[in-house]
Protein backbone atom coordinates (compact mmCIF):
# COMPACT_ATOMS: atom_id res chain seq x y z
CA UNK A 1 0.00 0.00 0.00
CA UNK A 2 1.23 3.52 0.56
CA UNK A 3 0.65 6.60 -1.30
CA UNK A 4 -1.57 6.65 -4.80
CA UNK A 5 -3.02 9.00 -6.90
CA UNK A 6 -5.65 8.00 -9.89
CA UNK A 7 -7.57 9.63 -12.41
CA UNK A 8 -10.26 7.22 -14.01
CA UNK A 9 -13.55 7.00 -15.73
CA UNK A 10 -14.85 3.73 -13.51
CA UNK A 11 -17.37 4.13 -10.49
CA UNK A 12 -14.93 4.27 -7.49
CA UNK A 13 -15.02 1.53 -5.40
CA UNK A 14 -15.02 3.20 -1.83
CA UNK A 15 -14.99 -0.07 0.47
CA UNK A 16 -12.35 -1.47 -1.76
CA UNK A 17 -10.50 1.58 -1.43
CA UNK A 18 -11.19 1.46 2.51
CA UNK A 19 -10.11 -1.85 3.03
CA UNK A 20 -6.95 -1.05 1.73
CA UNK A 21 -6.13 2.46 4.10
CA UNK A 22 -7.49 0.07 7.10
CA UNK A 23 -5.08 -3.06 5.68
CA UNK A 24 -2.16 -0.97 5.59
CA UNK A 25 0.08 -1.36 8.67
CA UNK A 26 -0.84 -2.49 12.16
CA UNK A 27 -0.07 1.33 13.50
CA UNK A 28 -2.94 2.67 12.11
CA UNK A 29 -5.36 3.61 14.61
CA UNK A 30 -7.34 6.20 12.36
CA UNK A 31 -8.98 6.62 8.55
CA UNK A 32 -10.53 9.83 7.27
CA UNK A 33 -12.15 9.58 4.22
CA UNK A 34 -14.04 12.50 2.01
CA UNK A 35 -16.14 11.36 -0.49
CA UNK A 36 -17.57 13.91 -3.02
CA UNK A 37 -20.66 12.78 -5.14
CA UNK A 38 -22.32 14.84 -7.56
CA UNK A 39 -25.65 16.83 -5.95
CA UNK A 40 -28.94 17.13 -7.87
CA UNK A 41 -28.48 21.16 -7.81
CA UNK A 42 -26.20 24.23 -7.77
CA UNK A 43 -26.90 27.74 -6.76
CA UNK A 44 -30.54 27.54 -7.91
CA UNK A 45 -30.49 25.30 -10.92
CA UNK A 46 -31.26 21.97 -10.59
CA UNK A 47 -28.32 19.52 -12.10
CA UNK A 48 -28.89 16.46 -14.57
CA UNK A 49 -25.30 15.52 -14.87
CA UNK A 50 -21.92 16.47 -14.80
CA UNK A 51 -18.45 16.24 -16.80
CA UNK A 52 -15.64 16.86 -15.76
CA UNK A 53 -12.35 17.70 -18.28
CA UNK A 54 -8.72 17.59 -17.23
CA UNK A 55 -5.31 18.45 -18.19
CA UNK A 56 -3.88 14.66 -18.55
CA UNK A 57 -0.37 14.10 -16.99
CA UNK A 58 -0.33 17.43 -15.50
CA UNK A 59 -3.52 16.22 -12.76
CA UNK A 60 -1.42 13.65 -11.66
CA UNK A 61 1.52 15.27 -10.95
CA UNK A 62 -0.47 18.09 -9.27
CA UNK A 63 -2.21 15.79 -7.11
CA UNK A 64 0.55 13.81 -6.28
CA UNK A 65 2.60 17.14 -5.31
CA UNK A 66 -0.15 17.29 -2.63
CA UNK A 67 -0.23 14.27 -1.09
CA UNK A 68 3.83 14.32 -0.66
CA UNK A 69 2.87 18.06 0.97
CA UNK A 70 0.71 16.47 3.26
CA UNK A 71 3.04 13.69 3.86
CA UNK A 72 5.82 16.29 4.69
CA UNK A 73 3.32 18.61 6.99
CA UNK A 74 1.28 15.31 8.96
CA UNK A 75 3.01 11.94 10.25
CA UNK A 76 0.40 9.98 8.15
CA UNK A 77 0.94 6.08 7.15
CA UNK A 78 -0.85 6.45 3.62
CA UNK A 79 -2.55 8.05 1.24
CA UNK A 80 -5.41 7.84 -1.79
CA UNK A 81 -6.87 10.35 -4.16
CA UNK A 82 -8.64 9.31 -6.73
CA UNK A 83 -10.85 11.41 -8.79
CA UNK A 84 -13.07 10.09 -11.53
CA UNK A 85 -13.06 11.87 -15.34
CA UNK A 86 -15.99 12.02 -18.02
CA UNK A 87 -20.06 11.96 -17.69
CA UNK A 88 -21.01 11.24 -14.10
CA UNK A 89 -24.78 11.50 -13.10
CA UNK A 90 -26.68 12.52 -9.97
CA UNK A 91 -25.51 11.00 -6.49
CA UNK A 92 -22.04 8.89 -8.15
CA UNK A 93 -18.51 9.78 -6.47
CA UNK A 94 -16.54 12.26 -8.09
CA UNK A 95 -13.60 12.43 -5.63
CA UNK A 96 -11.74 10.22 -3.04
CA UNK A 97 -9.49 11.04 -0.37
CA UNK A 98 -8.54 8.49 2.45
CA UNK A 99 -5.73 9.27 4.46
CA UNK A 100 -4.57 6.35 7.52
CA UNK A 101 -2.54 7.66 10.45
CA UNK A 102 -2.03 6.24 13.56
CA UNK A 103 -4.11 8.79 15.29
CA UNK A 104 -7.49 10.93 14.26
CA UNK A 105 -5.92 14.37 14.27
CA UNK A 106 -3.30 13.63 11.52
CA UNK A 107 -6.05 12.21 9.37
CA UNK A 108 -8.84 14.56 9.38
CA UNK A 109 -6.52 17.29 9.13
CA UNK A 110 -4.51 15.50 5.81
CA UNK A 111 -7.83 15.12 4.28
CA UNK A 112 -9.43 18.44 4.64
CA UNK A 113 -5.53 20.15 3.60
CA UNK A 114 -5.87 17.95 0.78
CA UNK A 115 -9.42 18.47 -0.45
CA UNK A 116 -8.81 22.50 0.10
CA UNK A 117 -5.86 22.38 -2.07
CA UNK A 118 -7.07 19.83 -4.83
CA UNK A 119 -9.93 22.47 -5.26
CA UNK A 120 -7.45 25.51 -5.96
CA UNK A 121 -4.57 23.14 -7.76
CA UNK A 122 -5.41 20.29 -10.07
CA UNK A 123 -6.53 21.25 -13.40
CA UNK A 124 -9.60 19.58 -13.38
CA UNK A 125 -12.73 21.38 -14.60
CA UNK A 126 -16.35 20.33 -14.48
CA UNK A 127 -19.27 21.24 -17.03
CA UNK A 128 -23.12 20.98 -15.81
CA UNK A 129 -25.64 19.63 -17.93
CA UNK A 130 -29.53 21.15 -16.53
CA UNK A 131 -33.12 21.42 -17.89
CA UNK A 132 -31.55 25.36 -19.46
CA UNK A 133 -28.65 23.61 -21.36
CA UNK A 134 -24.97 23.24 -20.04
CA UNK A 135 -22.48 25.40 -18.17
CA UNK A 136 -19.02 25.06 -17.34
CA UNK A 137 -19.17 25.43 -12.96
CA UNK A 138 -17.44 28.64 -11.96
CA UNK A 139 -14.69 28.62 -9.10
CA UNK A 140 -15.40 30.21 -6.30
CA UNK A 141 -13.46 32.59 -3.78
CA UNK A 142 -14.15 30.91 -0.65
CA UNK A 143 -12.21 27.84 -1.86
CA UNK A 144 -9.47 29.94 -2.19
CA UNK A 145 -9.92 31.28 1.46
CA UNK A 146 -10.02 27.84 2.26
CA UNK A 147 -6.79 26.75 0.77
CA UNK A 148 -5.04 30.18 1.54
CA UNK A 149 -5.71 29.05 4.94
CA UNK A 150 -3.12 26.76 5.00
CA UNK A 151 -0.29 28.42 4.72
CA UNK A 152 -0.26 30.71 7.46
CA UNK A 153 0.41 28.16 9.31
CA UNK A 154 -2.98 28.50 11.86
CA UNK A 155 -4.20 25.02 12.07
CA UNK B 1 7.38 23.56 -32.55
CA UNK B 2 5.48 24.61 -29.74
CA UNK B 3 2.92 22.88 -28.99
CA UNK B 4 -0.08 25.00 -27.62
CA UNK B 5 -3.68 23.59 -25.50
CA UNK B 6 -6.39 25.04 -24.24
CA UNK B 7 -8.90 23.99 -21.76
CA UNK B 8 -12.90 23.58 -21.07
CA UNK B 9 -14.35 27.36 -21.15
CA UNK B 10 -11.23 28.62 -22.82
CA UNK B 11 -11.40 26.00 -25.69
CA UNK B 12 -14.95 27.06 -26.17
CA UNK B 13 -14.54 30.10 -25.82
CA UNK B 14 -11.47 30.40 -28.63
CA UNK B 15 -12.77 27.80 -30.78
CA UNK B 16 -9.72 25.63 -30.53
CA UNK B 17 -8.26 22.71 -28.47
CA UNK B 18 -4.80 22.89 -29.72
CA UNK B 19 -2.65 24.42 -32.07
CA UNK B 20 0.94 24.27 -33.14
CA UNK B 21 3.34 27.10 -33.99
CA UNK B 22 6.79 26.99 -35.40
CA UNK B 23 9.56 27.56 -33.80
CA UNK B 24 12.10 30.19 -35.14
CA UNK B 25 14.04 31.80 -32.01
CA UNK B 26 13.37 31.46 -28.36
CA UNK B 27 10.44 34.12 -27.53
CA UNK B 28 8.83 34.55 -24.13
CA UNK B 29 5.17 33.68 -23.22
CA UNK B 30 4.11 37.53 -23.75
CA UNK B 31 5.22 37.52 -27.02
CA UNK B 32 3.62 34.60 -28.10
CA UNK B 33 0.92 35.43 -26.83
CA UNK B 34 1.19 38.75 -28.79
CA UNK B 35 1.64 37.01 -31.91
CA UNK B 36 -1.62 34.74 -31.29
CA UNK B 37 -3.45 37.90 -30.85
CA UNK B 38 -1.80 39.04 -34.12
CA UNK B 39 -2.96 35.99 -35.99
CA UNK B 40 -6.00 35.19 -34.67
CA UNK B 41 -7.28 38.51 -33.58
CA UNK B 42 -7.49 40.87 -30.67
CA UNK B 43 -10.77 38.29 -29.00
CA UNK B 44 -7.32 35.67 -28.46
CA UNK B 45 -4.97 38.35 -26.70
CA UNK B 46 -7.83 39.63 -24.35
CA UNK B 47 -8.84 36.13 -23.47
CA UNK B 48 -5.05 34.61 -22.83
CA UNK B 49 -4.13 37.92 -21.01
CA UNK B 50 -6.90 37.73 -19.03
CA UNK B 51 -5.79 37.84 -14.82
CA UNK B 52 -7.79 34.29 -14.60
CA UNK B 53 -6.03 32.24 -16.66
CA UNK B 54 -3.06 30.48 -15.74
CA UNK B 55 -0.09 29.16 -17.92
CA UNK B 56 1.62 25.64 -17.26
CA UNK B 57 5.26 25.14 -19.44
CA UNK B 58 5.40 21.31 -19.68
CA UNK B 59 2.82 20.99 -17.08
CA UNK B 60 4.32 22.85 -14.49
CA UNK B 61 1.66 26.47 -13.80
CA UNK B 62 4.45 29.13 -14.47
CA UNK B 63 3.68 32.82 -12.99
CA UNK B 64 6.55 34.85 -14.63
CA UNK B 65 7.37 36.02 -18.62
CA UNK B 66 9.37 32.62 -18.86
CA UNK B 67 11.42 32.34 -21.75
CA UNK B 68 9.86 29.51 -24.20
CA UNK B 69 11.95 26.43 -25.38
CA UNK B 70 11.75 24.51 -29.40
CA UNK B 71 9.38 21.47 -27.90
CA UNK B 72 7.55 22.66 -25.55
CA UNK B 73 4.27 22.15 -24.53
CA UNK B 74 2.17 25.57 -23.17
CA UNK B 75 -1.08 25.42 -21.80
CA UNK B 76 -4.03 27.70 -20.79
CA UNK B 77 -5.99 27.03 -17.56
CA UNK B 78 -9.19 28.34 -16.86
CA UNK B 79 -9.58 28.76 -13.00
CA UNK B 80 -10.05 24.89 -12.00
CA UNK B 81 -13.11 23.16 -9.95
CA UNK B 82 -12.10 19.86 -9.75
CA UNK B 83 -13.61 17.96 -6.77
Amino acid sequence: MGFKVLIQTEAIDFGKEHGLLQDSGDSVGAIATFFGTVRDFNETRKVESISIEHYSGMTESELKKILNEAKARWKISAGTIIHRVGKLHVGEGIVFVGIASSHRKEAFQSCDFIMDYLKTNAPLWKKERHDGGEDWVSSKESDQIFARSWEKGSY
Amino acid sequence: MIKLVFFASLREELGCGSLEIEFNQPLRLSALIKQLEKKKGNHWGKVLASESVKIAINKEIVVNDELLSDGCEVAFLPPVTGG
